[in-house]
């Protein structure tokens, strides 16, 4: 990741990055993805690493995220898991499964009317720990829950 | 691919919930085949967006930890009937995934 990338997309705006990129013909509209794909953050094993990778280092526990996820989940392959966060000015919402090979599950950016929640469905190996991270007024903020898992999702 | 995804978006109040489902295999490339015990390559879309009447609403990325199939919720508000929603997803291997779905 090209720190001086990251620094000029948060400034100049998403919009306007991308504005200028259909314009200057780098990217077809409908194909307009704001940043390249984060693999450090997606290939790390270690649930701390992935998080600081994924810019949500540091955050405080904050029970105003509430997180959807079944107490046990027989199929750890498909575990649906949903999150709302009730933080003002929340923008972003990142997943993450601790006991995974690889712990981060998918980040999202909120804009033009986007309510801060999502619903998705996991993978989990085995009975860990959810945790959802969110970036709300440039401040990272999380909450967990977890989830056993009868028969693990990953691996074969 | 648009047999690949499903989509549907109902009015909630002020805000229309968006519910999207995407025919994919997820591989993680940490799988390994039963038979030859050889690694199953990583497949897996990897970027998402989503838009409203052509202006993008949410953009995610995606790791293999998302579960095969992958359904995707999100709900956006000062959307009306008739407004149109859109998706554009992409996997590692660069094929596109593209849907739209106007408010009901």
């Amino acid at each position: 990741m090209n720190p001086l990338r990251r620094a000029f997309l948060k400034n100049a705006g998403v919009v306007g990055t991308v504005a200028v990129a259909i314009a200057t013909g780098l990217l077809k509209p409908g194909a307009a993805f704001a940043a390249a794909w984060n693999s450090l953050a997606f290939t790390a094993k270690d649930p701390a690493e992935a998080i600081n990778n994924a810019g949500y280092g540091g955050a405080a526990e904050s029970s105003d995220i509430m997180i959807k996820a079944p107490d046990i989940a027989e199929n750890g392959a498909v575990v649906p898991v949903s999150a709302t966060s009730n933080i003002p000015g929340t923008t972003s919402m990142a997943f993450f499964v601790e006991k995974n090979p690889t712990p981060m599950i998918a980040s999202f950016e909120f804009s033009n009317g986007a309510e801060p929640y999502i619903a998705t469905r996991v993978k989990m190996a085995k009975t860990s720990v959810v945790r959802v991270t969110v970036k709300a007024g440039g401040k990272n903020y999380t909450n967990s829950r977890e989830v056993k898992v009868t028969i693990g999702g990953c691996g074969g | 691919m648009a047999e690949a995804m499903k989509m549907r978006a109902t009015m909630e109040g002020d805000v229309v919930d968006v519910k999207v489902l995407i025919q994919h295999a997820m591989e993680t490339g940490l799988r390994k085949d039963a038979k030859t015990e050889k690694l199953i390559p990583a497949h897996f879309i990897n970027q998402v967006v989503a838009t409203l009447n052509g202006k993008t609403v949410l953009d995610a990325q995606w790791g293999g930890g998302i579960a095969k199939n992958p359904f995707l919720g999100f709900r956006i508000k000062g959307a009306k009937p008739g407004d149109k929603v859109g998706i554009n997803a992409v996997d590692n291997l660069g094929t596109k995934f593209d849907g739209e779905v106007v408010v009901a």
